[in-house]
Formats: C-alpha cells, sequence, structure tokens
C-alpha cells in the first residue's frame, strides 16, 4: 500500500526548512519499509552521538544550517567523550570530533543525557503505549518491553529525521499484531541468581531466536529491572531483538495467553539450569584464575538501584587494578548527594560519565582480559576493544577487582 | 513493479552480490571494496556499479558507511533491490542532502531483478531501467 499523508503532515512537508526536509526523509523510509501511514511520536532517543566519520558530523550541521530543532522530546545516548571527565577518553582527533558532534546534537535542542539507559531518567521514560523512535537496541528493547511502548529499531539517521519530523513510520513494532511472542522459552533457574537467570535467557534469546519475539516463562519473581535491562541488552546484542515478553514480569505479559495474544506459540523450547549455564559459559574467552588487566561495569549504564548493591561490597577494601563503572549524570549527581563517590573513589573506582568504556579510549592497559558483569560488554568486548574477556557476577567482579585475578566464588 | 526510493539518473557496469552483505563491517569505507572474508565477491569493488542485491542485512550503520563511500566517490553508481531495504535508501539520501552524490535506489520484483541480472549493463533514469 502506498504511503498516505494528513494534511498536516503535507503542509509540514511543503514548507521547506529543516523539518520538511526531515520528514521528506521519514518518508522515503517509510515507502522503503511499506508503512502506509506516518504516526505522531511521544520521544525519540538517538543513538547518532559516537563519531563514525564525517558523515555523522555533516548530517547533524546540515539540520543546523537550516535552523531544524526537534519537535518532541529526545535524549543522546553515549556519545566518544566523557564531557564531565575531560582527558579520560584518548586520542585528539576522536575528542575535538566526539565533542563537537555531541554539541552539534543540543543545538537540534536534544538533551544533554549522553546516556544508554534514558529510560532510568524520570522525565524520559516513555509511557505505556505510546510511540516513540528510539535508536540504541538495549534502550529499544528496554523501552518496548519493560515499559511496553513501542518504537522501532531506529538507526543511523532516521532516528533524528523522526525525533526532528515529530513522525515515524507505522510499522514493525508500532503494531499490536507483530508485538505477540511467536516462541515460547520455558526456563528452569535452579540456583542461578535472578540476575545471572536473565543474562543466559537474553543470550539464548537473540542468539536462537534472531529477531523472532520471544516469551520467556519462569524467571525469579524477584527479577527487577537491572535484570529486565541486562537481559535485553544481551538479547539484543546476540540478535536483532527489539521486545521479548517476561510472563508475568513485563506488562504486556501478566499471563502467557497476553503475550502469545492468543495464538499457540510456532514453537515452545526449555532451557534447564544447565542450558542456562552453557549461555553464561559462552561469555567468558578466559578461565577462572586468569590475571585481570581491568573490571568494568556499567553496559548498559549503571543505575543507582544498581550502585545501591554494590556500595556495602565495597566497604574498607580496596581494588589492585584500574575498576571502571560507566553511569549516566543524573546517577553521579546522586552518589555526591548519597556521599557514596567518596567509597567508590577509596575502593579505588574511576566513574565514567556520557559514553562507555566498550566504545572509546578509556583502559590503558587491555593486554590481559578484562572483567565484567554485562552480558552486552562480554559480547562486544572482543571485537570492540580487541581484549579478552571475563565474565562473572557483580560480587565476582569486586572480589577479583581485589586480587587482581579471576575469581569464581 | 519498481519503487523508486532515491531518484536519479545512472549508467554502469552490473555487479550482483549472490550473499546478502552488511555494508558494516562488510565494506570498506574508504574505499569501496568488499572486505567481509566469508562474502562471495570479497575483494570486488563496489565503486560505479550498478549494485544488485537481491537481499540486504545487517546493522543500521550501514547507511553511514554507504554515505561516506559516496561521499569518498568510491561508491556504488546505482543501487537495485530484490527486496525493500531501509538501510541503504537511508544512506543514499543522506549522501544527496550532503553532497549531491546521486545513488538511485530502486526495488524491483524477483520476476524483474532476475531479466536485470541477465545485463552486464544498465542505465537507469527514474523508473526507467534499460540494458545496454
Amino acid at each position: 500500500m502506498a504511503l498516505t499523508l494528513t494534511p498536516e503532515q503535507t503542509l509540514i512537508l511543503d514548507a521547506k526548512g529543516g523539518r520538511s526536509f526531515a520528514l521528506e526523509f521519514v518518508c522515503t523510509y517509510a515507502t522503503a519499509v511499506s508503512a502506509s501511514r506516518l504516526i505522531p511520536i511521544a520521544s525519540a532517543h538517538i543513538d547518532g552521538c559516537l563519531f563514525h566519520g564525517q558523515v555523522s558530523l555533516d548530517f547533524v550541521k546540515h539540520f543546523i544550517a537550516l535552523d531544524a530543532k526537534v519537535a518532541v522530546p529526545t535524549t543522546l545516548n553515549v556519545g566518544s567523550v566523557d564531557l564531565i571527565h575531560p582527558g579520560l577518553v584518548r586520542g585528539e582527533m576522536l575528542n575535538a570530533n566526539g565533542r563537537e558532534l555531541m554539541q552539534a546534537h543540543l543545538a537540534l535542542g536534544c538533551a544533554p543525557s549522553f546516556t544508554c539507559a534514558p529510560y532510568q531518567l524520570a522525565d524520559a521514560r516513555p509511557a505505556f503505549g505510546s510511540h516513540v523512535a528510539w535508536g540504541e537496541s538495549n534502550a529499544i528493547c528496554f523501552a518496548n518491553s519493560v515499559c511496553g511502548a513501542r518504537t522501532e529499531r531506529y538507526g543511523d539517521f532516521i532516528d533524528l529525521a523522526c525525533a526532528i519530523a515529530g513522525f515515524a513510520p507505522e510499522y514493525g513494532l508500532h503494531l499490536t499484531e507483530n508485538r505477540r511472542a511467536k516462541w515460547l522459552v520455558n526456563v528452569e533457574t535452579g540456583r542461578l541468581d535472578s540476575a545471572m537467570a536473565a543474562i543466559a535467557v537474553g543470550h539464548y534469546v537473540g542468539r536462537v531466536g534472531q529477531g523472532t519475539v520471544a516469551a520467556i516463562n519462569g524467571l525469579h519473581p524477584n527479577t527487577d529491572e537491572d535484570d529486565l535491562k541486562a537481559l535485553g541488552a544481551a538479547a539484543a546484542s546476540t540478535g536483532a531483538v527489539g521486545l521479548f515478553h517476561a510472563i508475568g514480569l513485563t506488562p504486556e505479559a501478566h499471563t502467557l495467553n497476553a503475550a502469545l495474544q492468543g495464538f499457540e506459540p510456532e514453537e515452545a523450547l526449555h532451557l534447564s539450569e544447565a542450558g542456562l549455564r552453557a549461555e553464561l559459559d559462552l561469555l567468558s574467552t578466559v578461565k577462572a584464575g586468569a590475571r585481570l588487566s581491568a573490571v568494568s561495569l556499567g553496559t548498559p549504564h549503571f543505575s543507582i538501584t544498581e550502585f545501591a548493591r554494590l556500595m556495602p561490597m565495597l566497604r574498607g577494601m580496596k581494588a589492585r587494578i584500574p575498576f571502571t563503572i560507566n553511569t549516566n549524570r543524573a546517577a553521579l549527581k546522586s552518589l555526591s548527594e548519597r556521599g557514596w563517590d567518596k567509597t567508590l573513589r577509596d575502593f579505588g573506582i574511576t566513574i565514567v560519565v556520557d559514553t562507555c568504556v566498550y566504545v572509546t579510549t578509556i583502559l590503558d592497559d587491555l593486554s590481559r582480559p578484562v572483567m565484567t558483569n554485562s552480558g552486552k560488554m562480554a559480547y562486544y568486548a572482543p571485537t570492540n576493544l580487541g581484549c579478552e574477556i571475563a565474565f562473572g557476577t557483580l560480587e565476582e567482579c569486586v572480589a577479583s577487582a581485589q586480587t587482581g585475578f579471576v575469581v569464581q566464588l | 513493479m519498481i519503487t523508486v526510493l532515491v531518484s536519479g539518473k545512472a549508467t554502469g557496469e552490473t555487479l550482483l552480490l549472490t550473499a546478502p552483505i552488511s555494508f558494516w563491517g562488510g565494506v570498506s569505507p574508504e574505499t569501496g571494496t568488499i572486505i567481509e572474508k566469508r562474502h562471495p565477491q570479497f575483494g570486488a569493488t563496489l565503486r560505479d556499479k550498478i549494485l544488485m542485491l537481491p537481499a540486504a542485512k545487517g546493522s543500521s550503520s550501514g547507511s553511514s558507511v554507504l554515505a561516506e563511500i559516496l561521499r569518498n566517490n568510491t561508491g556504488p553508481a546505482a543501487i537495485i533491490l530484490g527486496s525493500p531495504d531501509a538501510i541503504l535508501a537511508t544512506g543514499s539520501m543522506v549522501a544527496q542532502a550532503l553532497y549531491g552524490v546521486i545513488c538511485p535506489v530502486i526495488i524491483v520484483d524477483r520476476e524483474r531483478f532476475q531479466e536485470l541480472i541477465q545485463a552486464q549493463k544498465l542505465t537507469i533514469s527514474g523508473d526507467q531501467i534499460r540494458a545496454l
């Protein structure tokens, strides 16, 4: 079916200028994905602040030259640079280009959130059922699955075009019928805690199901938002997962039948505790006892509740190797208000904001493995950073930081 | 049926990719050469070719890579798709808007695609595609 515009949209298109250019862009995209109309969006999240090349910068500058502004509240994903802690990121060119790209987005009216977890910010969390245009794979997965908002998997250029136009093509996960779980994964978590079980099943769902919407049954009843964040981030790393349903935990899955929208699953698979542990084993490239270069947490950005879990583990102890945690500016402020920043510093932890260790050059020494509790970091670090990786629980990461070797608890 | 996603004129030799490709990681942003080692057309250059793609795949960062090779004048003359792909259409639109480089992107149906891959050289103008 051909794309039909509303009179309002036609007027914007005819008016020329930045918004018209953005809308024209969205129209072409809509035609390519066979959408028949454009729908208004409530917010946007732009994954355009990482410097990939001259084009990234020229595109944003083109909008600035046209005097464009975003039409809806818009948050920004991580950039290449920590603007709050200059000097953390190495490389002069990257610093200059990265900084310019981040600031150019602000000139368009985007909020200086610079986080891959915008859903942790109270005023950026999308409402249930609302249509949004979000970029960044883990944010997309969280918005759809945990918030129950509706976004397709937007990327390069089109996320910003939607933000400036104020509209998105109605296709894919914007439509109820495409949000139905097509396959069912029954998990038996056994002695795994909620965090580890969530990452294991996320890794599995992306790896085996690629992009197919899954219903996951049997997770711990105490699985929290941080666990679901980690699940979605892992699933969106190993596969093109934009939405999952966790039965009894996520808002479109109060019951299995609701997640399946009354249909039978096309496939039902069983994942035992041993199966889950096998998924986790795929995340480490080294064995227990290996000597480490560093520990890195917060991919996606560490939430304040994750800091709350970490704090009691640090008292009176010290890390023997570099230890970084990526988080957002709001959490950083909250850390200092609570006086937690001092405890973190005393342990030897460097807080990184606005960016992420796995996309830019922060760690000095990558000759030995880096340890993390993030499935996403573990999946990407060997390619992105070219280092070996050790995956473990939060407790294991802290214990390993104190010895400098991979500790298995 | 023909759907023109990015309109324009182009003439060139055809290059058929017999397997899907992700431009991100699969094509060099500087030279426009296929660098994905497992790809059947590994080592081929996209430069000035009418690229024939039965199906695309991969990361949305492919848009940036296409725009970047078009900016460097190492990109294809046009892209003919056997199935819809928004990632490449986006990259071509960006190159046109920012650098005035026209790389038409056209979707054709399976039958027409099979017919067009017989040609060594094609010329494109709007929704007209002719074998030379």
